[in-house]
């Protein structure tokens, strides 16, 4: 019988999805620095939410449960919808959350490998749009804060959302640098007296910056492993920082800077963690920078003319809508063959 | 760092690490495991008690047997001989007696039975005569066809008879000889072995193939992990016959096509044969082999054999063909008790051997002894995660995640838009898959399949191309027969009128027999219009004869007219029938032009059958 090759060199599926998590570990630490030890409990419930759904549709679908648990691509899409979320988010919200992510958009397609659009962005989407109001604030980082919540404080807002006696949601909550930016436009400020606001760092959010240098701590991990290959995040922060150039140069007191967007809201997180799903994305290297590009561009227009501060989620979904006409339209040439 | 090196290198391939060599997309390194057989010299293995030699051990046809059993032979000796144009000749690796000539087990993937000449060795090795053949001043052509009783083929694997890749019919443009010697499967060192040991006879053969071919340059390209074997090259080298090329160790540079882009940076067109841009590959293995029968006339018995994996004692052979595997691995110090399988050449694309039984034969360029901790089974395979670590390691570029798909779907059509058949299943694809899937047996699959979908095909269309061809026929040849029968009734008709007009006037003529002729002249006439109707088909009433015995006896000559001319048209059917068939021998003198265009659409459609049937042993130019 002819079943050769009979060696292989491949890291597991599993061993993939460890080290995307592993990967996540530098932001998730900076997260807690700077917003509290809340994230931690949302990944935990995001984690059994979608381990539970996910045995459960398993079974449902009379599909072996353990490799399938093991492959951990659950758990990262867990992950990656808490990061996404609000800080602080209810406990409800991340289940619902992660529900949509595992059942809706990842089994009910077929399960792992068959998931045309990314599960934590629909998740991540539904959530937007069902509760526009909670996903939109964010609490603010600890040392903005006129009153930092304790650790057990933030437990109990997360599960019962009530706060501390005498505290107002409005204390210990601002506005995101994109949501602030945008509403203060719309009051006819200019850029440069908006970014005076202390909400804004050296770059992007205040602490919110420390979060992203941990995506791209991580997003340079997962690329020295091949984890993840460098089309992407290339491609995505090279649209995003040339449409907002653009913008910016065209006028820089109505446009923020570069800079500004690629280091805000869920654009590091987008360039290394989300776009690079293999699954709901391209899979040709000029697919990849299209679709980098493109979700890079959406983002900025969602963003600045878009209902919504972040553009990233819609942005991802609509290009994974794209992927199969990518794919189709930039097969590479095969050897020998014409162009 | 080592990511933005990554991104680099993938930018800039081949980024200044081999003077003058190119690159191609993907490929892998795997351990190389080379080291373990290629610290000993090639051995000579013990004269075996019996050889089985399977008549085919090439590819194409299978050769004509010249013997008998009984029959006592020579070492050397033709036992059967190349025939039609892709086949190669088998010869007696020792003296002995022929014992069988039957079907047994061969190393072959099918693990099928096939036609074998068994060799009882009678221990004396006496050779038979052998002249040497002078080259330098020789017709390349009758060179070449001499090759035909050499026996000679691919050493590399591939088995495809050389003397059609020398064929060059007087107008050969292959500027460029390439030599291969890369090696590239692991574990594999019959060649490097061969290079370090044997390197004047390489070189000498480079100089025959390049004379027969007519190539100016000849570059050997070797794998940057043979360095021992690079050196002795390049000493042997020293007037110029040939420049050593050394290509990074990268799994697949062995194979034909990827060779000749890394030493040429000519990529040749997949619809496209390498000589047609005037380049030639041969294995380092078959030029020696040439250099062998020209030098000394001796034909191709043997070859050299990697033996390691789970043996005592990995190293080379020099084996006859038809030697039994189990002598070859007694000779390595026999397999260790683990051992599960042999695997018949590399880890990458060797197959399982059905049995320890099996001969040696000139594919076998390695025995793998294979135990489970060798090659662990692989874990169940994981659904495709389309993270394109095939389609990076794919050296053809290919997009193995879309073939698996299309393969798995039964979605042929697809899969061949999508440049099936450019695969070289040369395994980089499932070797990088982190979800384990067996993407190659899909390919394999697939590709079967299709092969098997298209000649059901084209023998469907043969088929209902030769029915209509037939119906139509039918219908033209009654049409004839009618009209033919027609212009004879009205010729008839014609005569018996006559006739019965020259009874009319006979009775005044002669008054005397006037009754008489007259009344049989008319029942001939009436006999005569009834038939002429009868056979024209016209529903015309019965012949009202007078006197029915007599007109019976008078019938006869006409009847047997039409009886015989029934018996011709049959004959011309039955002719015609034959030709269509196949069988009877063409004799197209005394046809009329729509059986001659008859004949000729006969022929185009044997002719496309038969084409049909050869449609799987195009040539490969590997090895
Ligand atoms: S390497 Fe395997 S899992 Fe990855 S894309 Fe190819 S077939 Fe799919
Ligand atoms: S087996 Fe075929 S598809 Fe796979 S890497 Fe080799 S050529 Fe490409």
């Amino acid at each position: 019988m002819n079943r050769s090759p009979y060696i292989s060199d491949a890291p597991s599926v599993s061993t993939i999805m460890l080290k995307v998590l592993l990967a996540l570990l530098p932001a998730i630490a900076a997260y807690t620095w700077v917003y509290g030890a809340g994230i931690l409990m949302s990944i935990a419930i995001a984690t059994s939410t979608a381990l539970i759904t996910e045995a459960a549709l398993l079974k449902v679908r009379q599909r072996p449960i353990k490799p399938y648990l093991m492959d951990m691509s659950a758990v990262v899409t867990a992950w990656l919808l808490a990061l996404a979320l609000p800080a602080l988010a209810p406990w409800w919200l991340v289940v619902v959350g992660t529900f949509f992510a595992i059942v809706i958009a990842k089994q009910l397609y077929g399960g792992l490998g068959y998931n045309p659009f990314n599960p934590a962005m629909v998740g991540y989407a539904v959530l937007l749009i069902s509760f526009p109001l909670i996903m939109t604030k964010w609490p603010a980082p600890l040392s903005l804060a006129q009153q930092p919540l304790s650790w057990t404080e933030q437990l109990t807002f997360i599960f019962q959302q009530t706060l501390p006696a005498g505290m107002t949601v409005d204390a210990i909550s601002s506005a995101t640098p994109l949501d602030y930016l945008k509403t203060q436009l719309m009051l006819n400020k200019d850029v440069a007296s908006i970014s005076q606001s202390p909400i804004f760092g050296r770059f992007g959010g205040q602490g919110q910056e420390w979060v992203t240098a941990g995506y791209l701590l991580g997003g340079l991990y997962l690329l020295q492993q091949r984890i993840i290959s460098w089309h992407l995040p290339t491609a995505f922060l090279l649209a995003l920082t040339a449409i907002s150039g653009a913008f910016y140069l065209a006028d820089p007191s109505h446009f923020a800077n570069p800079l500004f967007h690629v280091v805000s809201g869920a654009s590091l997180l987008c360039a290394f963690f989300i776009i690079t799903d293999p699954v709901s994305g391209p899979t040709t290297p000029k697919g990849k920078l299209y679709f980098a590009a493109g979700v890079g561009v959406l983002t900025y227009l969602i963003r600045v003319y878009g209902g919504y501060p972040d553009g990233v989620a819609f942005a991802v979904l609509i290009m994974n809508m794209c992927v199969p006409l990518i794919d189709a339209l930039t097969q590479p040439r095969v050897f020998g063959h014409e162009k | 760092m080592n990511a933005i090196l990554n991104l680099a290198s993938r930018l800039l391939p081949g980024l200044g690490r081999h003077d003058g060599v190119h690159a191609f997309n993907g490929g892998v390194h795997p351990p190389e495991h080379k080291n373990e057989s290629s610290n000993v010299p090639i051995s000579q293995l013990a004269l075996p008690k019996m050889l089985v030699l399977p008549l085919r051990q090439h590819v194409g046809h299978m050769p004509k047997i010249l013997v008998k059993v009984g029959d006592h032979v020579l070492k050397g000796q033709l036992l059967a001989e190349a025939e039609g144009t892709v086949s190669a000749a088998i010869h007696a690796p020792t003296s002995g007696t022929v014992t069988a000539i039957d079907e047994q087990i061969i190393p072959h993937p099918s693990g099928l039975p096939d036609g074998c000449i068994t060799l009882t060795s009678d221990g004396l090795d006496t050779w038979a005569p052998f002249q040497p053949i002078a080259w330098q001043q020789g017709d390349k052509k009758t060179l070449v066809d001499s090759l035909r009783r050499s026996g000679i083929v691919g050493l590399g694997g591939a088995t495809f008879p050389s003397h059609i890749k020398l064929r060059s019919n007087g107008q050969s443009n292959v500027h460029t000889l390439i030599i291969n010697a890369a090696e590239c499967e692991p574990y594999i060192t019959c060649d490097d072995m061969l290079m370090r040991e044997r390197a004047d006879e390489i070189v000498a053969g480079i100089e025959i193939v390049k004379y027969l071919l007519g190539a100016e340059t000849c570059l050997i390209g070797i794998e940057d992990n043979k360095p021992v074997a690079g050196t002795a090259m390049r000493a042997a080298c020293q007037q110029g016959q040939a420049e050593v090329k050394v290509v990074p160790t990268l799994y697949p540079s062995g194979d034909a096509r990827r060779l000749i882009q890394l030493l040429l940076d000519l990529e040749i067109p997949s619809d496209k044969r390498s000589t047609d841009l005037g380049v030639q590959v041969f294995n380092v293995a078959t030029v020696l082999a040439i250099y062998r029968y020209f030098a000394f006339g001796e034909p191709s018995i043997s070859r050299i054999v990697t033996v390691t994996g789970n043996v005592s004692r990995p190293q080379n052979f020099e084996v006859l063909f038809g030697t039994p595997l189990s002598d070859l691995i007694q000779a390595a110090g026999g397999a260790l008790a683990d051992t599960s399988h042999f695997i018949m050449g590399g880890p990458m694309m060797g197959f399982d051997l059905p049995s320890s039984q099996v001969p040696i034969t000139k594919a076998a360029n390695c025995i793998i002894a294979a135990k489970p901790d060798l090659f662990p089974a692989a874990p169940p395979a994981m659904p495709c995660i389309r993270c394109t670590r095939c389609a990076d390691a794919c050296p053809v570029n290919l997009q193995p995640q879309e073939l698996y798909w299309f393969a798995k779907s039964d979605n042929f059509e697809k899969a061949r838009d999508y440049n099936l058949f450019d695969c070289i299943e040369c395994g980089c694809c499932s070797y990088v898959c982190p979800s384990t899937i067996p993407l190659v047996q899909y390919y394999r699959y697939a590709k079967s399949e299709i092969i098997a979908t298209d000649k059901a095909q084209e023998a469907a269309d043969l088929a209902r191309e030769r029915n209509e061809f037939r119906l139509a026929r039918i219908e033209r040849e009654k049409l004839e027969r009618a009209q033919k029968h027609a212009e004879r009734a009205v010729a008839n008709k014609t005569e018996a009128s006559a006739q019965a007009n020259a009874a009319e006037v006979t009775p005044s003529a002669r008054p005397s027999d006037s009754a008489v002729t007259d009344k049989q002249a008319a029942i001939a006439a009436a006999i005569a219009r009834a038939k002429a109707q009868k056979l024209a088909g016209s529903p015309a009433a019965e012949p009202k004869a007078t006197a029915p015995s007599k007109a019976e006896s008078l019938s006869t000559p006409a009847d047997k007219q039409a009886l015989i001319a029934a018996a011709i048209e049959r004959a011309k059917a039955a002719k015609l029938a034959a030709a269509q068939a196949g069988l009877a021998p063409k004799n197209t003198d005394n046809v009329s032009a729509s059986v001659q265009a008859e004949i000729n659409q006969t022929d185009a459609i044997r002719e496309k059958a038969r084409k049909l049937n050869e449609l799987d042993s195009s040539e490969p130019d590997k090895g």
